[in-house]
Order: C-alpha cells, then sequence, then structure tokens
C-alpha cells in the first residue's frame, strides 16, 4: 500500500512506461528514464536541467504535446506522456 | 592630416549599409559612422519583412526594383541572414476585404508581380492556426524574410572589402558641410554627407519632415509550422495610416528558427522604447483574434523600435534642398528593409552622375522645401 503510494503513478518517458511518486516532476522523470538531454540549443548543442527552480528554461520539455514544458516546474499526472529532444522534433 | 572621404554616412542600419554597399563598389571612397553597431536601431527592431507594398505608384516602384536587387543577392548572403522566401499572406476577415485583396491583385497582375487569391478553405489549409471562417488572403509567393541585422553587417563588410571604412560606438554630435564631429570630439571629414539615420536623422538634420514611429514586437519560442507564412491582416492598410493616432494590426511571421514574430503597433510622439503593456496587451489581443493558438505558445522576448515616418509615406533619398553637401537616405517607414537595396543603388546613381534606375523625383527631399520653410 505504501508502495502504491511511492510508485503510485504511470507516465510515459519517450514512449517507455515509467512508474513515479506523486510529487515527481517531469525532470525527475526523465532523469529516472535515464535520459539527460532534455532538448537541443539554437545551434543543436544538447541542454538539460541547470537550476532545478523554473528560471533557466534549459529543462524544457514537451508534455502531453505541448513544446517547451518546463520539466522542473511540471508535477507528474497519471498517463502523462514526456518527450525530450531525443524524440520530439524540437523540443 | 587624415585625407578627406569622398563620402561620410551617418547610420550603419540596413538602409546605410546598402547606401556603402553601392558607393564603394563604385569605386567613392566612403566612412560609415555608427553610433552603437552594425545593423542596430530599426533594422534590428523590425520583422526583416520585404514586401511588395501598392499604396502609391512610386511607393510600389522603388519596392518593386529593390524586391529585384533583394532576388539577386539572395544567392549571395550567408545563412545567418536567413533569407525565407516564404511570401506573404493578406489575410481578408470579411467581404469588403477579400474585394481589397482582389484589387490588390488585379493590381499586381498588371504590374508584373506574382499574386494569388485564396478562398476561406484554401486560406485554413494554408494557416491552420488562423481562426476558422475569415474570408480568405491574397498570396503574394514573391515576398520573403530576412534577418536584417545580419544582412546590414555583411553589406558593410562588402563595403569594406572594397575600401570603406566603418567607425562603430561613436555618436555624430553635428553634421556639418565638411564633415562630422564624433561625440569624443574627433572629426571626419569628407567631402559629402549622406543622413542615413534613420528615425534619429532628424537630430543630426533639424527641419528634415522624418517622425519617430514606435513598434512593438514579440517574439516566441520555437514551433516549426505554427506559422507557415508572413501574415498580415488586411486591415493593417486602414489601421497604419488611416490616421496619427495609435494603432495596433495583426501581423505575424515565421522564422527560420520555428520561431514566431508577432506585430505590429504604431505610435507618434513617443521616444522612450520602453515596453507599454497598455498597446502591447492591444497588439496581442488583435492577435489572438486572428490566431487563437497564439496564447498557448510561450513568449520569450519583447522589444521596441521606431520607425522613419514621413507625412507622405515615402522616404527622402537625394540632396537636402538647402544644405551644401548634404544628401538623405532616410523616412522609410515600415519598409525599410524592404527598400534599403533600391535606396542605396538609387542613392549611388544621383550622387555618382550615374543613370537613375528609376525616377528619384518622388522621393527627393526637395518634394517638402516650401512647406519646411512655412513651419520655419
Amino acid at each position: 500500500m505504501a508502495d502504491a503510494k511511492r510508485n503510485g503513478i504511470k507516465v510515459w518517458v519517450n514512449g517507455a512506461e515509467l512508474s513515479v511518486p506523486p510529487d515527481c516532476t517531469a525532470a525527475a522523470a526523465v532523469a529516472r528514464a535515464g535520459v539527460t538531454m532534455h532538448r537541443r540549443s539554437v545551434e543543436g548543442h544538447a541542454r538539460g536541467p541547470l537550476c532545478g527552480m523554473g528560471v533557466c528554461m534549459e529543462c524544457r520539455v514537451t508534455i502531453n504535446g505541448e513544446l517547451h514544458q518546463r520539466g522542473c516546474q511540471t508535477l507528474c499526472m497519471d498517463g502523462m506522456r514526456i518527450e525530450t529532444a531525443e524524440v520530439a522534433s524540437d523540443a | 592630416m587624415k585625407r578627406a572621404y569622398d563620402i561620410l554616412i551617418a547610420g550603419g542600419g540596413i538602409v546605410g549599409a546598402a547606401c556603402a554597399d553601392e558607393l564603394a563598389r563604385r569605386g567613392a571612397d566612403v566612412c560609415v559612422v555608427e553610433a552603437e553597431c552594425a545593423g542596430s536601431g530599426a533594422t534590428a527592431a523590425g520583422m526583416g519583412h520585404v514586401v511588395v507594398m501598392d499604396d502609391s505608384e512610386a511607393q510600389f516602384a522603388l519596392n518593386h526594383c529593390s524586391q529585384q536587387l533583394w532576388n539577386e543577392l539572395r544567392e549571395a548572403l550567408p545563412e545567418n541572414c536567413e533569407f525565407d522566401g516564404c511570401g506573404t499572406l493578406w489575410a481578408a476577415a470579411d467581404e469588403e476585404e477579400m474585394n481589397e485583396a482582389r484589387r490588390k491583385a488585379d493590381h499586381y497582375a498588371a504590374r508584373g508581380v506574382a499574386a494569388e487569391i485564396l478562398d476561406s478553405a484554401a486560406l485554413a489549409e494554408a494557416e491552420p492556426n488562423l481562426r476558422p471562417g475569415l474570408a480568405g488572403a491574397l498570396f503574394v509567393p514573391g515576398d520573403s524574410v530576412v534577418f536584417a541585422p545580419c544582412v546590414a553587417k555583411w553589406l558593410l563588410d562588402r563595403a569594406m572589402e572594397n575600401g570603406a571604412t566603418l567607425i562603430t560606438g561613436k555618436r555624430i554630435v553635428e553634421l556639418r558641410s565638411d564633415g562630422a564631429v564624433l561625440n569624443d570630439g574627433s572629426i571626419i571629414s569628407a567631402k559629402r554627407m549622406v543622413n542615413a539615420a534613420g528615425s534619429l536623422a532628424p537630430q543630426l538634420t533639424p527641419g528634415i519632415p522624418v517622425r519617430p514611429r514606435k513598434g512593438h514586437i514579440v517574439v516566441t519560442d520555437r514551433y516549426p509550422g505554427f506559422v507557415r507564412h508572413h501574415i498580415t491582416e488586411l486591415g493593417y492598410l486602414k489601421n497604419a495610416h488611416a490616421s496619427d493616432r495609435d494603432s495596433v494590426s495583426f501581423v505575424v511571421q515565421r522564422r527560420m528558427t520555428g520561431q514566431v514574430l508577432l506585430g505590429s503597433s504604431r505610435q507618434f510622439d513617443v521616444t522612450d522604447a520602453a515596453i507599454e503593456p497598455g498597446i502591447l496587451a492591444r497588439m496581442i489581443q488583435r492577435a489572438l483574434e486572428y490566431m487563437p493558438g497564439l496564447g498557448q505558445l510561450n513568449t520569450i522576448r519583447c522589444w521596441a523600435g521606431f520607425r522613419a515616418a514621413t507625412p507622405d509615406n515615402l522616404p527622402l533619398i537625394g540632396p537636402h534642398p538647402t544644405r551644401e553637401n548634404l544628401w538623405l537616405a532616410t523616412g522609410h517607414e515600415g519598409l525599410g528593409i524592404t527598400m534599403a537595396p533600391g535606396t542605396g543603388r538609387l542613392l549611388a546613381d544621383l550622387m555618382l552622375d550615374g543613370e537613375a534606375l528609376i525616377d528619384p523625383a518622388p522621393y527627393l527631399p526637395a518634394r517638402f522645401a516650401n512647406s519646411e520653410a512655412r513651419h520655419g
């Protein structure tokens, strides 16, 4: 029961299913999935979480099809689909 | 003592750069003085839209020859100039605006400019994020979009390859008949001066009929495919030029980066470049009426700049009517990017006694000589 509460939410990171606790951010879910690159810069460089508090905008990912969502400021919801630059056409 | 330059150009925006490029290419010894950096000012603040307009025959003539020059430049421009031949969609909200679209289409066709009428369904297919139910659009495929600061820089670089000198970071405090005094006290001697300082031109040459006209721009994050052309509402023409009052219009543009540029606003009698939330909100509201999905996009920046407006919406290109050795190349309002190549060509034709590419009469500053005298 305690375990179900701790890992109670199912999300998809780049198409792979993952169980995460209810207070997990999208950025943490991406990290749990072993993915480090969230997006690419204009010049194509890899980018990932830096400030962790919603300011630097480096952790943007595509969430449920919406581009440029800050992973560190978005709490996971059951069924959420998170895509990083590895699969998103532009993120 | 340093020799006198043949020609000193005040302003290294795209107009000054195009003039320098043409003059240097024809062998003149040119010096450009730019207070900030190459391609700053309105060149950097605007949308970089290269658009054929037909408010008047004179406007069309300079626009059209400029667009042909742009197409010649196109192949030579480096990638960072982001030349994008995406065309302009003039969106018509209702039948009245559709009639205007048809009139423009005929007008362009009669002058050899390709233009195509899209009905409501064709417009929805061309731009799925426009609100449903618009009447249609005029599509002008020959229009394009550039990243103007880099074009200005590239033109200045080419001028320097042809022997021109560029001075940046120094401001001209006085434009004289034999040169310019800079803010560090130095004097640049020249035989003839060209005031190409955009909206700041009247500060160097008091009395010329140029007024700063402020505009705001918003840029979003990257959303490739959200907008596919440069889109302007056809109501723009009445909004933008009907009166001196503040106005906003729906204008969006795709950038090569996938970003969306959003405009436009027009305000006279403001000299502060600070963002004004009131008119910015009106501008965004107008855009949302046409493209509701814009509300879901992240904006990353907004800024304001100043167009150089004239009373008859035509630029000032040619000799100053009274001041010795002084020439003008300013007053392009919202068409400075479009008209820059033609302006450079025409000014060089006039200054170096070549045959003018087009009839220069409508742009000569002398057309205002009488009203200037009246207003003292």
